[in-house]
């Protein structure tokens, strides 16, 4: 399996297809992420998913873009997708019913960028804590703001 | 009947918590709480020169401290397109190793001590503290080195320090004899790990586990072998599976990968050549003091390079190396100034915490001890 | 009268003998500086010698309260609750630099110090500190302990001297 059968194979369900570095990176638009995760699941043996995660870009329009990475182990091939999220409505289909590993890390990004993903219904903070109020790693958030939740001693 | 294995725990493996909810003695659903060591390693990577983050990578897998900083190096060189001196291929590549054993001697120490076994611990921690006093002698520091630099590396090897790595193999071995003796076929330590924490292979690829634990599963899946980055692929090493996924194959993953490690390093320590340590690149690496004292080409150099950072090419990178705990990887985006625009770091150790909760339902409350010490979750990877 | 005052003397130098003697800490260790704490523990930098290796996991049956590594404004209300389990005497160290002032993480989830939550006794610097670093501090922290004066008998709480 080499990287230009899947490009072949699985062209409509994504808009470009570039290299990095050795990597396959496919841009597709968020509708077509779940047909075309499953399909790189099932035909193509990317079992091992590693990663997903975001960068916010505050000037561009849609705001956010979620990056994907996968593993495919029986061919030993990495691959990334990147998707694209607006502020207004910043949702994306869930990956939690292919693969267990995604739950952990669509909390994270859920609470470090505000992102929602769609069908997963555990979307507890997991790195900060309940009653943290804004996404730190969006590039608003001011780095040295913190919440503390036990009130500081005046003196001792 | 819910029981609060709470954040402060009496391993010495991190902070995390387990809400278990049992049935008697049986753990019936488990439910993982991370995130008590968020240090905000990437909000802090983005107001950060280059060079500036290697501290923080070193505090990311704190046992072996090298691995991370190899990893981080290397993706910053891959964007910027720098090919490292051949010393450094193999430097590094010793060092990984050499850290790859005090990683896997924590762990099993720390395991085995929550098992009651002290004795083991004690002659492990032996090990270890050789370890990293010898790490010291090169580095100046015991446990976060922050030896790398994009480019190469700090400071050459000093005088002597291959000699005394060579005594402390042999110790290594003799120790770990002891420890063989003490655990290998010890009726209590394998009624303890035999059968609990069992983990099939989908299982693991579902839930995203890499390394020691997914290749005691059975999968001999490697990146040094795989996808070979320094120098593994020139050296001459095989990769320990295991037969059932359970805890004591995960113990006895890691001891292999010990004694493979040590052979490694040992044909490293034949293999490494002479030359230039640092890539000869003034966008990157600082000029010599010689020059800069002298030179006022040499002092802006220097200047910039300590001031501004290193300017990194816009675009980004996905790379990864094989940590003693999986696949750490790490994801840059740079836009073209001396700060990364936004790097993350895909920590094994949070993985390994999702799917966990597997490993523990439908055991003993106990068992939960043998199967989290045999995980290997370090705070620092997991929480970042 | 200067008899009582001996003897006295000599009950506090025999209490703070006594407790100095017998630390029993709870390591609350989050991060890198509990690899330390297990070297310091382990037989080449033994504290054994002091008296303060039993680790006792419950504040309940602890005196030495070690914050050994980050604490994060998550971590904080737990570790004040273990704080406030401990019973008097009870004496807080904080071991590395980032419990002492929140070390070189200056951002959104990080407590700059425990100090800022729970009193502390005695501040080890160092990221991760050195061994006989914390050797160093615990000797420190028992002089300070065998000094403490405890005033039972009324004469003796007139002139209290505080070292």
């Amino acid at each position: 399996m080499a990287y230009e059968s899947i490009k072949t194979e699985l062209n409509g369900l994504f808009e470009n297809a570039g290299d990095s570095f050795g990597m396959l990176v496919l841009e597709l638009a968020a509708e077509n992420l779940l047909p075309l995760v499953t399909r790189l699941k099932e035909e193509f043996g990317f079992a091992l998913f590693l990663d997903v995660t975001a960068v916010d870009y505050p000037e561009r329009q849609p705001r956010f873009e979620v990056v994907y990475h996968f593993y495919a182990v029986k061919h030993n091939k990495r691959l990334r997708l990147r998707t694209r999220v607006p502020e207004a409505d910043p949702t994306v289909a869930t990956l939690t019913r292919l693969y267990g590993s995604a739950n952990f890390m669509e909390r994270e990004v859920h609470e470090m960028y505000g992102i929602k993903f769609a069908g997963n219904k555990d979307l507890r903070p997991i790195l900060l804590y309940e009653g943290f109020v804004g996404h730190p790693l969006r590039k608003d958030y001011p780095i040295d703001r913190e919440q503390p939740l036990v009130e500081y001693r005046t003196s001792g | 009947m819910l029981v609060n294995l709470g954040p402060s725990h009496p391993a010495t493996h991190g902070t995390i918590q387990v809400i278990a909810e049992l049935d008697g003695e049986t753990v019936k659903k488990a439910d993982i709480h991370c995130g008590y060591l968020h240090r905000g390693f990437e909000k802090q990577a983005e107001h950060h020169n280059y060079h500036k983050i290697i501290p923080y990578t070193d505090r990311l897998n704190y046992c072996s401290s090298l691995n991370n900083n190899f990893a981080y190096a290397a993706t910053v060189e891959a964007l910027l397109g720098i090919e490292i001196t051949p010393r450094c291929k193999y430097l590094r590549t010793l060092l990984a190793e050499y850290n790859r054993i005090a990683d896997h001697v924590t762990c099993i120490a720390a395991t085995v001590m929550e098992l009651g076994a002290m004795t083991a611990f004690l002659y492990l921690m032996t090990i270890r503290d050789y370890i990293f006093e010898h790490l010291n002698h090169l580095t100046g520091a015991r446990l976060t080195y922050s030896y790398v630099r994009i480019g190469g590396m700090a400071r050459d090897l000093p005088e002597g320090w291959l000699e005394r790595l060579e005594e402390i193999l042999k110790f290594y071995e003799r120790y770990i004899k002891r420890i063989h003796g003490l655990l290998d076929r010890n009726r209590i330590f394998i009624d303890r790990t035999r059968n609990t924490g069992v983990l099939s292979t989908e299982q693991a690829l579902h839930w995203g586990y890499t390394g020691p634990i997914l290749r005691s599963t059975g999968a001999a899946i490697d990146i040094r072998k795989d996808a070979p980055y320094l120098a593994y692929d020139e050296l001459e090493f095989e990769v320990p599976v295991g037969i059932k996924g359970d805890n004591y194959d995960r113990y006895y993953v890691r001891m292999c990968e010990m004694d493979q490690s040590v052979s490694m390093v040992r044909q490293l320590i034949k293999l490494l050549p002479d030359g230039p340590l640092n890539v000869q690149d003034h966008r990157v690496v600082l000029p010599e003091k010689e020059r800069v004292y002298v030179e006022t080409e040499s002092v802006i150099n220097h200047f910039k390079i300590i001031m501004e950072g290193i300017q990194v090419p816009a675009g980004e990178v996905y790379l990864s190396h094989e940590a003693p705990n999986g696949e750490l990887g790490f994801y840059l985006v740079s836009d073209g100034s001396g700060r990364p625009y936004k790097l993350h770091v895909r920590g094994p150790s949070f993985l390994h915490m999702g799917g966990m909760h597997t490993l523990l339902e439908g055991y003993q409350l106990a068992d939960v001890i043998a199967t989290f010490g045999s995980m290997n979750m370090i705070g620092g990877e997991c929480d970042r | 009268m200067a008899m009582m005052d001996f003897l006295t003397t000599r009950k506090d130098e025999l209490v703070g003998w006594v407790r100095k003697f017998s630390l029993f800490p709870y390591p609350f260790v989050t991060a890198c500086c509990g690899m330390e704490f297990m070297s310091v523990s382990s037989t080449l930098y033994d504290t054994d010698r002091f008296g303060a290796a039993l680790p006792r996991f419950t504040p309940r049956q602890s005196d030495l309260l070690m914050v050994v590594g980050t604490i994060t404004h998550k971590e904080a209300p737990v570790i004040k609750k273990v704080y406030d389990q401990m019973c008097e005497p009870k004496w807080v160290l904080a071991f590395g630099a980032c419990a002492t002032s929140g070390g070189f993480y200056r951002n959104y989830a990080v407590l700059q110090g425990v100090d800022k939550n729970i009193p502390v006794d005695i501040y080890v610097p160092g990221c991760p500190p050195r061994p006989e670093m914390v050797i160093d501090a615990i000797m420190k922290l028992q002089d300070r302990i065998a000094g403490d004066r405890h005033p039972i008998f009324p004469f003796e709480k007139q002139d209290e001297v505080k070292l």
